[in-house]
């Protein structure tokens, strides 16, 4: 018994406890892949074998090819406009102050904090109210309200720290305002802005109920998928689609990650100049 | 605020006379923030200000009655159906949320006080599988938690169990096993950035004046991070309370919420005005439950230290 407990105090608690939190956070994530290269149509232990005939039957399908279509002509749009938006946000909030800063800020941000069916439900009445046809069209303008709040987080941590004397300098030193931006300004937040622009692009690749609920005839990838689960032979197809769906979302966030650290970096050292 | 603004007025040269506003850093700051903040004016505050008005509106079969009414919050509230699913969500959120932020906080903890130089890359790590499809990881979790799925054969295989456990799919322990998973790193993030604005000479002077690590930890380390226990409290709680997803999914007939029922007034049920008035409900409901366990939260810890 003494032994026992002298053991148990052996094993570092927190350590482990992060090891099993990591697995849980991980184990679902993991097991897509696994039962896409598995050889039987059913998602069960022991393993049926190796095969890659789901991510085969994937090719010929082109329905699935549609919506990818779709899935990226939104994605693109969506990062483009939510990035902008995002600069122009982010760039009033890290430069200047003025009243009401606070409430415009809160408003954009407002999104994180509301069920997300919400949004989408009060998004697609005042889209039929006003007589629009539910279209992609639709899809990318609710979806970039959701992804303005990420873009502009990833954006505000890229301007923040940003000395504006850096550009003071350089109108001193007789750039005109275009010129500053392209030689000063968009060196140093250029990261931050691809960053920026593969987040949005990864949370709109994966965003399912706005596009649910605004998306008409044309679905996107994950509404897609949703119409698929229905069928119990199709999930093989789906967890295949769903890996390669995984696998570019996490070289997205991977590069975005990157590119943020140099951009922290880079403000850092703007800093350190003399 | 004005304290910041007598600052940086401070800190321009003295405007002249014409124009003087329109230079102004607020004007400037104004001017710049104006696309995001219409956008989200229009494309958020109008769509959810349409949501209160329709509220009070009746459906007339395909028209819209503008008279105003109370009788949509009337059904939403005394309904049972509807009433079920209210309690039902709450609580499922309430417990998500807790849940989320008791088994988070350790893992903040260790990012903050062990993480080293390798913070950033822990963090990232927290983070990437909340970025993936949302879809997906409720559907891995549909495979892991089925009849024959990845738990049950894989137990079986290993010869733990006999026969397939049932009780693990379709009822609200898997709706609630789901969501601490999808919404872990929004737990986690805020408590890390609250851990690392603690001042760590502040602990150390606990230590140092004979406090244990765990009495350190209740009078100093847990009260100065309380601020983002809030806010991750929050920002699982309210966004839980609407979930659809997963509760299609994995909830079967006993992990039902109210966002099918939202669903359904606004497809086939046809009803947008009662929808809307099940929407205001929900938010109205949520915001009272977080604001309850937020003042609970804050009591504790006060009556801790």
């Amino acid at each position: 018994m003494n032994a026992l407990t002298q053991r148990l105090r052996l094993i570092p608690l927190l350590p482990a406890y992060v090891a099993v939190y990591f697995l849980f956070l991980y184990l679902p994530i993991l097991l897509l892949p696994v039962f896409s290269f598995n050889n039987a149509a059913t998602t069960t232990f022991p393993l049926a074998g190796f095969t890659t005939k789901w991510y085969a039957s994937l090719v010929g399908n082109t329905v699935m090819l549609e919506a990818a279509r779709n899935s990226l002509v939104v994605g693109v749009t969506v990062s483009l406009l939510s990035t902008l938006l995002g600069i122009c946000a982010a760039r009033a909030i890290t430069r200047y102050r003025f009243r009401g800063q606070k409430a415009a800020a809160g408003l954009i941000m407002a999104p994180l904090f509301l069920p997300e069916i919400i949004v989408a439900v009060s998004l697609l009445m005042i889209v039929l109210a006003m007589g629009l046809e539910l279209s992609l069209l639709t899809v990318i303008l609710g979806q970039t309200v959701f992804c303005v709040p990420y873009a502009m987080s990833v954006l505000v941590s890229g301007f923040e720290g940003f000395d504006r004397s850096l550009e003071e300098a350089s109108y001193d030193l007789g750039e005109t305002a275009l010129g500053t931006f392209r030689r000063v300004t968009l060196p140093v937040v250029a990261p931050a802005i691809v960053s920026s622009l593969l987040v949005s692009f990864t949370i709109s690749l994966d965003e399912f109920i706005l596009a649910f609920f605004l998306s008409g005839t044309e679905p996107t990838l994950p509404v897609y998928i949703w119409g698929q689960l229905r069928f119990a032979a199709k999930l093989p197809g789906v967890l295949a689609l769903g890996t390669i769906m995984l696998a570019a979302s996490i070289l997205m966030l991977t590069f975005a990650e990157i590119l943020r650290r140099r951009a922290e970096r880079r403000t850092q050292m703007a800093l350190m100049l003399p | 605020m004005t304290a910041a603004a007598l600052g940086a007025a401070a800190d321009t040269p003295p405007p002249a006379r014409q124009g003087r506003w329109v230079r102004s850093e607020e004007a400037r700051g104004l001017a710049m923030i104006s696309p995001t903040f219409l956008y989200a004016l229009a494309l958020l505050l109008l769509p959810v200000l349409t949501v209160l008005a329709y509220s009070f509106w009746t459906q007339d079969y395909l028209d819209i009655d503008r008279t105003f009414t109370l009788e949509n919050y009337r059904q939403a509230l005394t309904e049972p159906i509807y009433r079920d699913l209210f309690v039902r969500s709450l609580w499922i959120s309430l417990v998500v949320s807790v849940a989320t932020v008791v088994f988070s906080y350790p893992i903040a903890w260790f990012i903050s006080f062990h993480g080293g130089v390798h913070r950033n890359l822990w963090l990232f790590l927290v983070t990437v599988p909340c970025w993936t499809s949302y879809l997906l990881r409720v559907m891995s979790w549909k495979v892991i938690l089925g009849y024959g799925g990845v738990l049950n054969t894989g137990l079986i295989s290993l010869g733990l169990i006999d026969e397939p456990v049932t009780s693990l799919l379709y009822n609200s322990n898997a709706v609630v096993i789901t969501l601490v998973h999808s919404w872990a790193a929004f737990a986690i993030l805020p408590i890390y950035v609250s851990l690392q604005k603690i001042d760590r000479t502040l602990i150390e002077a606990a230590r140092d004046l004979g406090d244990s690590r765990m009495r350190a930890f209740f009078r100093v380390t847990l009260p100065l991070s309380l601020p983002g226990v809030v806010s991750a409290f929050l920002i699982v709680m309210i966004p839980t309370v609407g979930d659809y997803v997963t509760p299609r999914l994995v909830g079967g007939k006993d992990g039902v919420m109210i966002a099918t029922a939202i669903q359904t007034q606004f497809g086939k049920g046809a009803n947008w005005p009662l929808g809307a008035a099940l929407s205001v409900t929900t938010m109205v409901l949520v915001s009272l439950a977080a604001a309850v366990v937020v003042f609970a939260l804050k009591f504790a810890v006060r009556r801790i230290r």
